[in-house]
């Protein structure tokens, strides 16, 4: 910053106009009026989203509450192979494997958790899982709960659920 | 008798006008914020479903402020923290007392002057009180027990001190041109016009003076530019920082009504008052027959394509929100409807042919919304300002006050001493 030398903060870096404060007032007074008119006659274009009544539209790739795919047949196409767990950051995906009945497919997952207050929604998971079965793409961000215990999800709740909002 | 009941009269406009502008100038804050940063501002709270744009806000805020609990931190000053608000307060509303808001007001024979006390020493009295006001802020200050309400207390004594100085001194040469310190006579000078087209105003005569003045103002009301005592990022929230329910209202309600005041004051020494620019009292009386239908019929007219507004919403927004919110254009329209009915059926009392009695009470009650409207225009001003102006560094403060503000008012005092001696 050029400071002329001069004693900092007494204006040694501004012209005798701007040092004067009163034309620099005006313009400043100039700049901000035209905003409040422009925003009293022209209220639709303001950016501002009304939340509860209208909702942020966000883009496809928006990673918000994840769901686990399902087989023809209604079970869970992950095979408990723990890639998502072990990639997982914030450590917040708990599996428990067992022995899947069709000798094809080794396993299943007896238990699926996901804490979501611990989640960092990053994506990982859906990027390590080798069969597609976690997904990120249910564009459900309102995560909301009465208390801690419910955002401690199952695999039911991840295989089926599609409430928005309230867990 | 009579006259204690028009005081009382007075007393109840004055006041009304003050709280009631309060939570009007509240309301203009945040919304005039919310516009210039383009924001929507506040517009949730609502009573029944009618918000106005906001305005029900201060309603909640003030509920929500009356029902919280008081606390009262440990190790402070008992009597002085607990008399600080109050002192604030009733030192913010006195000023009042002394404000012309109309000319005189003529009721069967009696002319009653529209101001509530008019002492001959008016502008003493104003800077009197107006210097009491620091004592409010440095006793919550220093009885809190904390440093940063310290802090803030002392940053305000300090300013205030320094700006009443420059604020005294840019007075003096308005009280050179006038030859009085009596406020109803400084407006009433300021009735005529300077070379037959400006309308003598203060600040047409003392332009310097008016800009000082008003940046004393701006300074005394702690407003941004200046509002050092509160600095959000240094000192948390100043002087009040320890108060909280009521206590902290009034604080709050205090500084506003020092804002109210202040936009009352420059209304009143530099921007004529009552008075309104090319229509003195003689014109409106004399021409009451033209003017009186003009008014109501131009009333008429606004409020009729207002409510023509209200209700294209109405319909246009029938059942958007769903709940009684949707009710809310089409009242306001009724409300505006009705105004302007009225507009249009007072003609049936044929104004044109108003008596002097209604058209001196026409008179007075324009000039006395001359005023108010006048006293809106700067409260808007000072939102304006708060919302376009970064805040001063103390010492720029120090510097723009004692080094820049002095030897102008010093100037303009000497100048205009001259040129009424020469006179």
């Amino acid at each position: 910053m050029r400071t002329n030398g001069k004693q900092h903060g007494y204006g040694g870096d501004m012209v005798f106009r701007e040092r004067v404060y009163v034309g620099e007032i005006l313009r400043g007074l100039w700049i901000t009026i035209k905003h409040v008119l422009r925003n009293i006659f022209h209220m639709k274009d303001m950016p501002t989203v009304q939340y509860p009544e209208q909702k942020p539209v966000y883009s496809d790739r928006f990673r918000g509450r994840h769901r686990l795919m399902q087989r023809d047949d209604g079970s869970p196409r992950c095979v408990a192979c723990m890639m998502c767990s072990t990639v997982c950051p914030a450590d917040c995906i708990h599996i428990t494997a067992a022995e899947h009945p069709d000798p094809s497919i080794e396993k299943y997952p007896e238990r699926f958790d996901i804490d979501l207050l611990r989640c960092v929604y990053c994506g990982l998971c859906e990027e390590a899982c080798p069969c597609d079965a976690i997904r990120m793409d249910t564009g459900i961000y309102e995560i909301v709960a009465d208390s801690r215990e419910k955002f401690f999800v199952n695999k039911e709740f991840l295989l089926n659920d599609d409430t928005h909002g309230t867990l | 008798m009579e006259l204690v009941v028009s005081t009382l009269l007075k007393i109840v406009f004055m006041l009304v006008l003050v709280i009631g502008l309060v939570p009007v100038v509240v309301w203009a804050d945040r919304k005039g914020s919310a516009f210039i940063q383009d924001r929507t501002g506040p517009n949730r709270a609502s009573v029944a479903g009618i918000r106005l744009g906001g305005l029900v806000h201060p309603i909640a805020d003030v509920v929500k402020l009356l029902f919280k609990e008081d606390v009262r931190p440990a190790n402070v000053h008992g009597a002085l923290y607990a008399l600080a608000p109050f002192i604030v307060f009733f030192v913010a509303l006195l000023t009042y007392a002394v404000i012309p808001f109309g000319d005189y007001l003529e009721i069967g024979g009696k002319q009653i002057p529209l101001v509530v006390a008019d002492l001959d020493v008016g502008i003493l009295y104003i800077l009197g009180i107006a210097s009491l006001g620091t004592y409010g802020l440095v006793m919550a200050g220093w009885s809190s027990n904390n440093k940063y309400t310290f802090l803030g207390a002392l940053r305000s004594s300090s300013q205030m001190i320094s700006y009443e100085i420059s604020m005294g001194l840019s007075l003096l040469g308005l009280l050179l041109v006038f030859q009085s310190l009596r406020l109803t006579e400084i407006v009433a000078g300021q009735g005529g016009l300077v070379w037959g087209f400006l309308p003598q105003w203060g600040v047409v005569i003392q332009p310097l003076g008016a800009l000082l003045f008003i940046t004393a103002v701006f300074a005394e009301a702690n407003r941004t530019p200046f509002d050092l005592p509160e600095g959000e990022s240094e000192i948390v929230s100043g002087y009040h920082l320890e108060y909280s329910s009521m206590k902290f209202a009034l604080f709050f309600m205090a500084e506003y009504a020092n804002l109210v005041i202040g936009a009352a004051l420059i209304t009143t020494l530099f921007f004529g008052g009552w008075n309104i620019p090319w229509l003195s009292r003689e014109t409106i009386t004399g021409n009451a027959g033209v003017l009186l239908p003009l008014f109501l019929g131009l009333k008429a007219l606004v409020t009729g394509i207002v409510a023509v507004l209200f209700f294209r919403r109405a319909a246009r927004e029938r059942g958007k929100f769903g709940d009684g919110r949707d009710r809310e254009p089409g009242l306001l329209g009724g409300v505006f409807a009705v105004i302007c009915a009225a507009s249009v059926a007072s003609f049936a009392l044929s104004p044109w042919r108003a008596g002097p009695e209604v058209a001196s009470v026409f008179a007075s009650l324009l000039q006395v919304g001359a005023f108010v409207g006048k006293v809106v225009f700067f409260c808007w001003l000072f939102v304006w300002v708060r919302w376009t102006l970064p805040r001063f560094r103390y010492d720029q403060l120090m510097g723009l006050g004692w080094k820049v503000m002095l030897p102008l008012a010093l100037a303009n005092l000497v100048i205009t001493a001259v040129w009424t001696a020469l006179i």
